[in-house]
C-alpha cells in the first residue's frame, strides 16, 4: 500500500474529521444529560426537593398563650397564670443510677420508690413524674442530666384570695380549662390559644430567621369583675362566724351595688380552697346563692305592698283588719304570731304580718300581683349567667288558688335563689327601676326597666325602715351613722312537700336609706341553735357587712351618730 | 471593545449586589438573634411580673392584714361613732 500519496505537501498532519464530530457530539449529549437532570430537580421534583430542604434548616415552633387574669374592680388579683415546668420521660430512654432517682425524688416531692415505680414502667411511652413544678426546681432536675427527662412548660393557675372568692371564680383543671364558676363561664374568653411560628434554626437550636408566624397566638382576655375584694372579705367573714354561730347548715351573702346591680360581693360558708388539687365534695363547691333556691318568706311582703299601692287597691294610711291574727281562707287558716286586732300598712311590714299581707294581697286580681312580681324578676334567670343557676319558680297565675295567693304575699309557694331577691330589692333602691346585674365592672350606668312609681317606692322604703326600729322585727340590723331600710324573713323549708320545722333565715336591706349606695341581703340555712328568725340571725350578719362596706366606700352618713336604739330584750318574731 | 468595557462593569456591579445580599441577610439575622434574646427576657420579666403579683395579692389577703393589724401592732377598727366625715362643698374647696 502507499500511504504516502496521502500525505499532504504542506507539511500539516490533518486529523481525520469524524473525531473531532465524536467529541462534539460526546459532548453535547453530556450536556443534554446536565440539562435533562437540572430539568427534572428544578421542575419535575422541585416539589419535594425544597420540602426536604426546609426540614433541614426550619422549624414551626410553639408559642405558648396564657390565660388571662381575673382581678377585682381595684385591680387586685384573684386569678393569675404563672408558668411552671412539668417533669416528664420516656421510660424505655431513662439512664437512672440509684443516687439520681433519690435526686429526683427528693426535687420532685416525691418518694424514691414513686419515682423508680415511674420510669421503669416500659409499657408506658410517655410518664409525667411530677407536673407543674416551679420552675426553678425543675431545672434542677433536668440539671442532673438523666438521659430521657424533659421539661415540659405549662402553666397554673394561682387563686391568692382562697376560699374567700372559691365559689365564684370557681377553678381550673390541669390543663388549665376551666371547670367551674366564672372559669368555666368564661372560658372562650379568658383561655388562651397557643399559636405557632414558622422560624430557620442553625445547626445549634439557635433561631436565626423568622418566616412568619403560622398562627397568631391568642393570650386569654383579662377579666375585671365588678367585685370589690374587702367587701367580698367582709361578706365572707360574716357569713362564716354567722353559719357557726348559729349551726347553720349553710349560708349566702350577696352584695349589691343599688345604682349600677354590680355585684360587689358573693359569699357562702361552708367554702373550699381553690388552690388545692383536691376538691371537696359538691355541694361545698356549689355557689349557694345562685344555684340553690328556697322560699323567701316574708321578705316578700314589700313587694305585696307596693304592688296593691301601685294598683291603688290601697293606700298608705289603709288600714288592714288584721282578725286578731287569725285569717281563713279556702279552708286553711292563716296566723301571726303577734296578734293585732288592725294594723296599718307599714305596721304589716314592721311587725311582718302575714295575715294583713294576705288581706292586701287578695285585693288584687291575681293577674296585676303576678304582673308585678314577674317585673321584680322572680322566676327569671338574673341573667349574670352563672354556671349552674337554678332560676326559683313563680306560678303562672292562672293555677292560683285564692290560698295560693295569699301565701304567696308572705313568700310562702314561690321559690327565689338569694342574687334574685337581691336584685329585686334593686327596685326600692332606684324609684322602682329593676337594674340589670353583673359581674364585670361597669363603666357607665346601666338603666332598667321601670317596675313601680317613684311615689311607691318611697312610702314602702319608709314602711322597711321601722323594721330595723325597735318595735320592728329587726333592730338589730341597725348600723351606726346610717339610715336602714330592710326586710326579715323566715320561713319553714319544705321537705317532700309537707313544710318540716327546719327554717331558712334570712334579711334583706339597703342602705342608706335617704339614697341608697348597697344592697345586702343575708340567707342562713337550718340555724338549729336557739334562735333562728331572721331578725335574730341573719340581720347582725347583715349590719356587720353593711357598715363594713359603707365606710369602706366612704359613703356619707345620712343619720346623726346616736340613731342605733336599743332594741328591747324581746325582739318581735314574725311568722314562719 | 465599548461594549465589552460595559459588560465587565455590570458584571462588577452584580457582583458587588450580591455581596451587598449577603452581607445585609447576614446583619438581618445577627440582628434577629438580638431581638430574640431580648424576647426572651421580656418573656421571663412578664413571668417574674406574674408571680410578683401573686406574692404581693398573697401577702395582701385581708385575713393576714387584719390578723397583723390586730395581734401585732394591736389596732382596732374606730367605732363608728368616732368617724367624723368631712364633707367637700360643692365648689371643690
Amino acid at each position: 500500500m502507499n500511504f504516502a500519496s496521502n500525505v499532504r505537501t504542506t507539511g500539516q498532519v490533518e486529523l481525520p474529521k469524524w473525531r473531532a464530530r465524536v467529541l462534539y457530539v460526546l459532548l453535547m449529549l453530556v450536556l443534554f444529560l446536565l440539562l435533562i437532570r437540572a430539568v427534572y430537580l428544578q421542575v419535575i421534583h422541585t416539589g419535594f426537593l425544597q420540602q426536604e430542604g426546609v426540614a433541614r434548616y426550619g422549624r414551626v415552633v410553639d408559642i405558648s398563650a396564657h390565660r388571662g387574669k381575673i382581678t377585682d374592680r381595684n385591680g387586685e388579683a384573684l386569678a393569675l397564670s404563672t408558668p411552671v415546668k412539668s417533669v416528664w420521660a420516656i421510660p424505655a430512654d431513662v439512664e437512672i443510677t440509684a443516687k439520681q432517682i433519690g435526686q429526683v425524688a427528693q426535687l420532685a416531692g416525691l418518694s424514691a420508690v414513686e419515682v423508680k415505680g415511674k420510669l421503669t414502667d416500659t409499657s408506658r411511652d410517655f410518664v409525667y413524674i411530677k407536673r407543674q413544678l416551679p420552675p426553678e426546681q425543675a431545672n434542677k432536675i433536668l440539671e442532673l442530666g438523666v438521659p430521657g427527662v424533659a421539661l415540659r412548660h405549662e402553666y397554673r393557675r394561682y387563686y391568692p384570695s382562697g376560699e374567700v372568692t372559691s365559689h365564684i371564680l370557681g377553678f381550673t383543671d390541669v390543663d388549665d380549662n376551666g371547670q367551674e364558676g366564672l372559669e368555666y363561664a368564661w372560658q372562650a374568653q379568658l383561655g388562651g390559644k397557643n399559636g405557632s411560628q414558622r422560624v430557620i434554626m442553625d445547626r445549634r437550636g439557635h433561631i436565626v430567621e423568622d418566616e412568619g408566624s403560622v398562627k397568631v397566638p391568642k393570650p386569654g382576655k383579662d377579666m375585671v369583675l365588678s367585685l370589690d375584694n374587702k367587701i367580698q372579705f367582709a361578706a365572707y367573714r360574716e357569713i362564716k362566724n354567722a353559719v357557726e354561730q348559729h349551726h347553720a347548715k349553710n349560708g349566702s351573702i350577696v352584695v349589691l351595688d343599688a345604682k349600677s346591680g354590680e355585684v360587689l360581693a358573693m359569699a357562702n360558708w361552708p367554702s373550699y380552697n381553690p388552690n388545692n388539687r383536691e376538691k371537696p365534695g359538691l355541694s361545698v363547691m356549689r355557689n349557694l346563692a345562685v344555684t340553690d333556691v328556697f322560699e323567701p318568706g316574708s321578705t316578700m311582703k314589700p313587694f305585696t305592698v307596693a304592688s296593691a299601692l301601685e294598683a291603688g287597691k290601697i293606700r298608705q294610711n289603709t288600714v288592714i283588719d288584721t282578725h286578731g291574727g287569725v285569717f281563713k281562707v279556702g279552708g286553711r287558716t292563716i296566723h301571726d304570731t303577734h296578734p293585732e286586732k288592725s294594723l296599718s300598712i307599714s305596721g304589716v311590714i314592721q311587725k311582718s304580718s302575714n295575715v294583713g299581707a294576705a288581706k292586701i294581697a287578695l285585693l288584687m286580681p291575681p293577674k296585676t300581683f303576678w304582673q308585678s312580681l314577674s317585673d321584680s324578676g322572680f322566676g327569671e334567670a338574673t341573667g349574670i349567667k352563672f354556671p349552674g343557676e337554678s332560676t326559683g319558680k313563680l306560678r303562672d297565675y292562672q293555677s292560683w288558688r285564692p290560698i295560693e295567693q295569699a301565701t304567696m304575699s308572705y313568700g310562702n309557694g314561690i321559690s327565689v335563689n338569694l342574687l334574685q331577691l337581691a336584685r329585686a330589692y334593686t327596685v326600692f333602691a332606684n324609684n322602682g327601676e329593676l337594674k340589670p346585674i353583673t359581674m364585670l365592672k361597669q363603666e357607665v350606668p346601666t338603666l332598667g326597666a321601670t317596675v313601680y312609681s317613684a311615689a311607691t317606692v318611697q312610702a314602702v322604703r319608709d314602711m322597711m325602715e321601722l323594721v330595723v326600729k325597735p318595735g320592728g322585727t329587726a333592730p338589730l340590723a341597725q348600723i351606726v351613722g346610717y339610715r336602714v331600710a330592710g326586710k326579715t324573713g323566715t320561713s319553714h323549708k319544705l321537705e317532700n312537700g309537707r313544710y318540716v320545722d327546719k327554717y331558712v333565715a334570712s334579711f334583706v336591706g339597703l342602705a342608706p336609706a335617704s339614697n341608697p349606695r348597697l344592697i345586702v341581703a343575708v340567707m342562713l340555712n337550718e340555724p338549729s341553735g336557739k334562735e333562728y328568725y331572721g331578725g335574730q340571725v341573719a340581720a347582725p350578719a347583715f349590719s356587720n357587712v353593711m357598715g363594713a362596706a359603707l365606710r369602706q366606700l366612704n359613703v356619707p352618713n345620712d343619720a346623726p351618730l346616736n340613731n342605733v336604739l336599743q332594741p328591747p330584750k324581746e325582739i318581735i318574731r314574725e311568722d314562719a | 471593545m465599548n461594549v465589552a468595557k460595559a459588560n465587565l462593569l455590570m458584571l462588577l456591579l452584580a457582583i458587588a449586589c450580591a455581596l451587598g445580599v449577603v452581607s445585609s441577610q447576614h446583619k438581618a439575622r445577627k440582628l434577629f438573634v438580638e431581638l430574640q434574646k431580648e424576647q426572651e427576657i421580656a418573656r421571663q420579666m412578664e413571668v417574674e411580673w406574674g408571680q410578683l403579683q401573686l406574692e404581693q395579692s398573697t401577702w395582701a389577703i385581708p385575713t393576714r392584714v387584719e390578723k397583723i393589724a390586730s395581734r401585732q401592732l394591736q389596732m382596732q377598727q374606730p367605732k363608728s361613732e368616732k368617724i367624723q366625715f368631712v364633707r367637700l362643698d360643692k365648689t371643690g374647696n
